[in-house]
């Protein structure tokens, strides 16, 4: 039994001119749930479309669920979950109708008690007659996950699974996956959601195509040498704003009525906080949060592109 | 009123935009009127000439030769088969190869010279009026015509009556009953619309849907979502069969097929017209980016299905370019095998070529699209 569901090194995937993913190296463990982050068009969707066989890479090596992700597409297709970032099952037919569908493609066998299953477990059963088109948004979202997991997939791939879905029902969708992965299913979710990348275990961050961080929320935090001031008080928004232009901080941006402040460098910074230390405003050291590392980690990608 | 100009320039500007992008559309609304008026302008003639014949002529002298040249001379026919048998040239007739057969009896020239009631029979391939019609009209003025030259030379006087005359049989639809024709070919027709333009849609709605990414993601292969995609719109075909059929018999009186052997042909060619059809809308679903786009390719294809298929004219009156160009679309096929089951008691054995022919466009237009059909979205 191989201890990592992927283990692949060196993807690399181009649409045309457009290099969308540059020797991207991943390793998921059995079991885990890892989020995977980065701004739109950073190669996030065509990487997990990479791993589920949907699009044939240019180069790259390695295994997915122990099998050579290359040449066992079909193999691995068969025990891979997959649910899309646009809601792609059939909305004129019934959430009864669709599971069934996925079942019968799969070949599951005891069909009707599976579909029945997995209708009852993800609190469907009462809509099983309605029409999938019907569903709002968080429900649509459950039925993709219902027909993602019904052939009991040892991968899952997620594509923003879910963006505009309310915070309940986005509560009650990583409950269910964390119930997955506690059943030894191996999850890797795209998200745009601080909150949600705090839920996975751990985190990879794609940029421009690159893999450029990769561990526990807390690791990549720790290793981004990032130092980051709170500030508060009537106008301190107002001083962000020009504390952004100032050497040395990285990024000044709003969380509410305070600002977090960041930088690598703890002098530059002090001394750009200098002017600001005064009334009515209060400064304080916390630890930064994931989303000052990765507006960090956006801007020293840029910065290497500029310089090369 | 002068308010909503600029409105109404916004909505026109967008429009535009969008037609611009839409590249494929733009160039079938272009292309499209061009290619059909240069197809069908020189294509179709309304008075078809050159339409091939067959004389079986027991009667081997230059008189019966004559009124042979003579047929020839009014360009409406060209003899284009010389039977030995009356056998022969029932199979020439049935099959289609000509329309009009020329029967000399070997007492024709003794007749002749006795200024007895000369006859020769003339038969028609009437299943199809219009072009039986063209046929006949070059036979109509032989008796007037034929032996004007040859008459003086022999002392016959000019001013008697005509020294033969022509008996005309028009087979298979005797009373030139137009439904006999129009209502069998309509079959095909009804079915390459519905057909093409139902399977156009099927993979097209999908991608179109966002649903091909997880039909894709599951473990179906293209050969087994095509076969899955088809076959319910083949029992669409064959209820619509079934359909049009009885409404033929009960409103319009069309013969039907008068063995098993002909309804066994007949069920043959149906049904691999139904899958070539079916074919064929999925290959347009699989090149097509937009429903749109596969209702457009559809209608592309339908118009020479109407055209140039013996549809709408006679299909041995068209040039034979446009003949070439006929042969390939299957409905020109599934017309002669649908005439001829109904109208002509044609069995397999006459039909061989066109169900060849249709076999023929099913592997290679479902071969085309699988070959396009994709297991990844690359």
């Amino acid at each position: 039994m191989n201890e990592r569901a992927i283990d692949v090194r060196g993807l690399n995937k181009s649409f045309g001119d457009r290099h969308v993913v540059r020797d991207v190296s991943i390793a998921v463990d059995t079991g885990r749930i890892t989020g995977f982050l980065g701004p739109n068009g950073s190669g996030k969707t065509t990487t997990l479309r990479l791993l589920c066989g949907l699009l044939t890479p240019d180069s790259g090596e390695g295994t997915v669920l122990g099998l050579d992700f290359r040449a066992r597409g079909d193999a691995i297709k068969r025990q891979t979950g997959y649910m899309t970032q646009k809601f792609s099952l059939y909305e004129d037919m019934t959430l009864e109708e669709n599971l069934a569908f996925v079942a019968r493609v799969h070949g599951l066998e005891q069909r009707r008690e599976r579909v029945e299953d997995t209708l009852h477990r993800l609190g469907l059963f009462d809509r099983r007659r309605q029409l999938a088109g019907a569903l709002s948004g968080g429900w649509k979202q459950r039925l993709a996950l219902a027909a993602a997991t019904l052939h009991e997939p040892r991968l899952l791939l997620l594509d923003e699974p879910t963006a505009g879905v309310d915070p309940k029902a986005r509560r009650e969708f990583w409950d269910e996956i964390h119930t997955l992965a506690a059943g030894g299913l191996t999850v890797l979710v795209s998200t745009h959601y601080m909150d949600e990348a705090e839920r996975c275990h751990d985190i990879g961050y794609i940029l421009y195509g690159r893999l450029i961080a990769r561990g526990t929320a807390d690791s990549i935090i720790r290793d981004s040498g990032l130092v980051t001031f709170l500030g508060e008080g009537p106008g301190i928004d107002r001083a962000a704003h020009l504390l952004a232009q100032a050497d040395g901080v990285l990024s000044a941006s709003a969380f509410g009525a305070a600002v977090h402040v960041s930088g690598v460098k703890r002098e530059a910074l002090e001394a750009a906080l200098a002017p600001w230390r005064k009334e009515p405003f209060r400064w304080s050291e916390v630890p930064p949060s994931l989303e000052d590392v990765f507006i960090q980690l956006m801007g020293r990608e840029r910065d290497e592109r500029y310089t090369s | 009123m002068r308010g909503s100009l600029p409105r109404i320039l916004a909505v026109l500007l967008k429009e535009f935009t969008q037609l611009r992008r839409d590249r494929i559309t733009y160039a079938m609304i272009l292309v499209m009127p061009v290619m059909q008026l240069l197809i069908f302008g020189y294509a179709i003639n309304m008075d078809p000439r050159h339409l091939p014949a067959a004389v079986l002529s027991h009667d081997t002298s230059t008189l019966a030769n004559s009124v042979v040249s003579a047929l020839e001379r009014t360009g409406y026919v060209d003899v284009r088969y010389l039977p030995r048998s009356d056998e022969e040239l029932d199979q020439l007739i049935r099959r289609g190869q000509v329309l009009l057969g020329i029967t000399i009896p070997p007492d024709f020239t003794r007749r002749v010279l006795k200024g007895e009631r000369a006859q020769i029979l003339a038969e028609a391939d009437a299943s199809d009026p219009q072009a039986a019609a063209g046929a006949l009209a070059a036979v109509s003025v032989l008796p007037t015509e034929a032996l004007r030259n040859e008459r003086v030379g022999l002392g016959m006087p000019r001013s008697t009556a005509p020294p033969f005359e022509v008996v005309v049989h028009r087979r298979y639809n005797p009373e030139s009953r137009s439904p006999f024709n129009i209502v069998p070919g309509l079959l095909g027709i009804i079915l390459s619309m519905t057909l093409v333009m139902m399977t156009a849609m099927a993979v097209t709605r999908e991608r179109e849907r966002g649903t091909m990414e997880t039909l894709l993601s599951t473990p179906a292969t293209p050969v087994e979502i095509m076969v899955g995609k088809l076959t319910p719109y083949v029992v669409v075909g064959l209820i619509q069969t079934v359909v049009v059929l009885v409404m033929a018999r009960g409103l319009f009186s069309v013969p039907m097929a008068r063995t098993a052997a002909g309804w066994l042909a007949l069920a043959c060619g149906i049904v691999l017209f139904i899958v070539g059809n079916l074919s064929l809308g999925y290959l347009i679903s699989t090149v097509a980016r937009s429903q749109l786009q596969a209702m457009q390719m559809s209608m592309f294809y339908m118009l020479p299905s109407i055209f140039l298929s013996g549809f709408a004219f006679p299909f041995l009156g068209l040039p034979p370019w446009a003949r070439v160009l006929g042969e390939i679309i299957p409905v020109t096929h599934f017309l002669r095998i649908v005439r001829g089951a109904l109208l002509k008691e044609q069995v397999l054995a006459d039909m061989g070529n066109d169900l060849l022919a249709l076999g023929l466009f099913v592997l290679a237009v479902a071969g085309a699209a699988l070959a396009r059909s994709r297991t990844t979205l690359d």
